[in-house]
């Protein structure tokens, strides 16, 4: 999600954010309900053809979502071999498979402020309780942005310890950390003000389709 | 020394006319707590190009971000084209644009374009020129073909050209350099120079850079809190340098 956007002009890419979350939803509710092998296999291959030949997204963009599932995929399998037998087990596992996949062509085709507005829309009714939804889509933004930054400085916390002869992490390590988190948080709070988002109008348009397509308001 | 240009760097704002700003410091104060770190500064600055020098601590910083109402004096006040930045601050950070230190606590949108999108849209700017302006900024910066990369893979130059460019989108009148080159290696540094250098807008410079002033209006140099030094960069530059040893 972090940095996964492929840009691209498939059909897949093309189609509405809010359709495809909205798919994805309901394909996860959909596999939960439904535990006849073929249909799962089948929402898995229909899935995959998705990404690869509908949104044209090449296999490494798919098989490396799959990398940090695979050994909770295996653990899975071999649950269900032991406890109910291998049909169930190929049931959840190809369940697992066909929603990690579906997730993937889905963050790898949308733009993460076309994510964003949806989820800014979906809040919308909660301005009556006086939430402006597009504060939520920018704490969510900011927080995919910020979390690789944060994870860099942390890399070079650890970096600058282990030069400094400690072996191993220990939990006052984090301060530091800490204290540069907070810092960035003091610089980034006068970024926002500089950058005018106390004036933002308290709804947001799909600001990346506007961008894109550059049409008038 | 003046830093050789190179003509996509140095394209003028696409604001053409743009007005000259006048901001107007009085009897200012400033402290954190207990700790004072601006005192008894008064000046008025209307030149196109302003440098502002001073060792670690000195008051700098905190001077640039009276500039455009980030901060606001304990004592005194900041006039900007005649509108107060402790009562008027949002119609001042209109006017004056702030780059900082570090191009990564600026930068709050996940991608390139995105992050550009921001200001404009903060605006209330019709789609439709948000996307032209965006597309300039892209375009003149060199930024096009990382439109969609994520802002966290960016060299450090290009994040800083990223924030730099993060600004201007928004067409201010003045804009406030908060050491723009301190994090950046020589070719970065002399780049985003030459963008300082060939900006329409009037700027304010803090920085360590000394080279980076030649040319310009006029440089004040700060020294515990306080202007003990104003005037032109062939006066004021020796002189510090002197004073630093």
């Amino acid at each position: 999600m972090l940095s996964l956007y492929l840009p691209g002009t498939s059909p897949v890419h093309r189609a509405p954010a809010g359709l495809k979350l909205g798919v994805l939803a309901g394909l996860g509710i959909a596999l939960f309900a439904v535990s006849r092998l073929e249909v799962v296999a089948g929402a898995f291959v229909l899935v995959l053809g998705a990404g690869v030949l509908g949104a044209r997204l090449p296999r490494r963009a798919l098989t490396s979502q799959l990398r940090p599932v695979w050994i909770w995929l295996v653990a899975l399998f071999g649950f269900h071999l032991l406890v109910t037998g291998p049909l169930d087990g190929a049931v959840a596992v190809l369940r697992l498979l066909a929603l990690v996949v579906a997730a993937a062509v889905v963050t790898a085709t949308t733009r993460v402020t076309a994510l964003v507005a949806v989820i800014e829309r979906l809040a919308s009714p909660l301005r009556i309780v006086g939430v402006r939804p597009a504060r939520i889509g920018l704490v969510i933004a900011m927080t995919l942005r910020f979390i690789p930054l944060v994870a860099d400085r942390a890399a070079r916390i650890r970096e600058a310890q282990a030069a400094r002869g400690a072996e191993r992490i220990r939990p006052f390590m984090v301060v530091p950390l800490l204290v540069q988190v907070l810092r960035m948080a003091t610089t980034v709070g006068e970024a926002l003000d500089a950058r005018g988002a106390d004036d933002a109008p308290s709804s947001r348009p799909r600001r990346a389709a506007a961008v894109r397509s550059g049409a008038p308001a | 020394m003046r830093w050789g240009r190179r003509s996509e760097d140095v394209a003028p704002a696409s604001a053409a006319t743009l007005p000259r700003t006048a901001i107007e410091l009085r009897d200012v104060a400033h402290s954190y707590g207990d700790r004072s770190v601006l005192a008894d500064v008064s000046v008025t600055l209307t030149e196109r190009r302003v440098g502002v020098i001073g060792g670690n601590g000195s008051g700098k910083s905190t001077f640039a971000r009276l500039l455009n109402g980030l901060v606001v004096p304990s004592e005194g006040s900041v006039m900007v084209d005649g509108l107060d930045t402790r009562t008027r601050g949002r119609e001042v950070r209109r006017r004056v644009g702030f780059v900082f230190q570090d191009p990564d606590a600026q930068i709050v949108h996940p991608t390139v374009e995105e992050d550009l999108a921001f200001g404009p849209h903060n605006q209330g700017l019709p789609t439709g020129e948000i996307a032209q302006r965006v597309e300039e900024m892209l375009e003149r910066y060199g930024l096009a073909g990382h439109r969609d990369h994520p802002a966290h893979l960016l060299s450090g130059g290009q994040k800083q050209l990223l924030a730099i460019a993060g600004v201007l989108v928004m067409h201010p009148r003045r804009i406030v350099f908060d050491e723009p080159t301190t994090l950046l290696d020589l070719a970065n540094t002399r780049r985003v120079c030459r963008v300082i250098d060939g900006l329409e807008q009037d700027v304010v410079v803090v920085t360590h850079h000394l080279d980076l002033l030649d040319g310009f209006d006029r440089v004040l140099v700060f020294e515990d809190g306080r202007v003990v030094a104003d005037g032109s960069p062939g006066e004021t530059v020796p002189w510090y340098e002197a004073r630093m040893g």
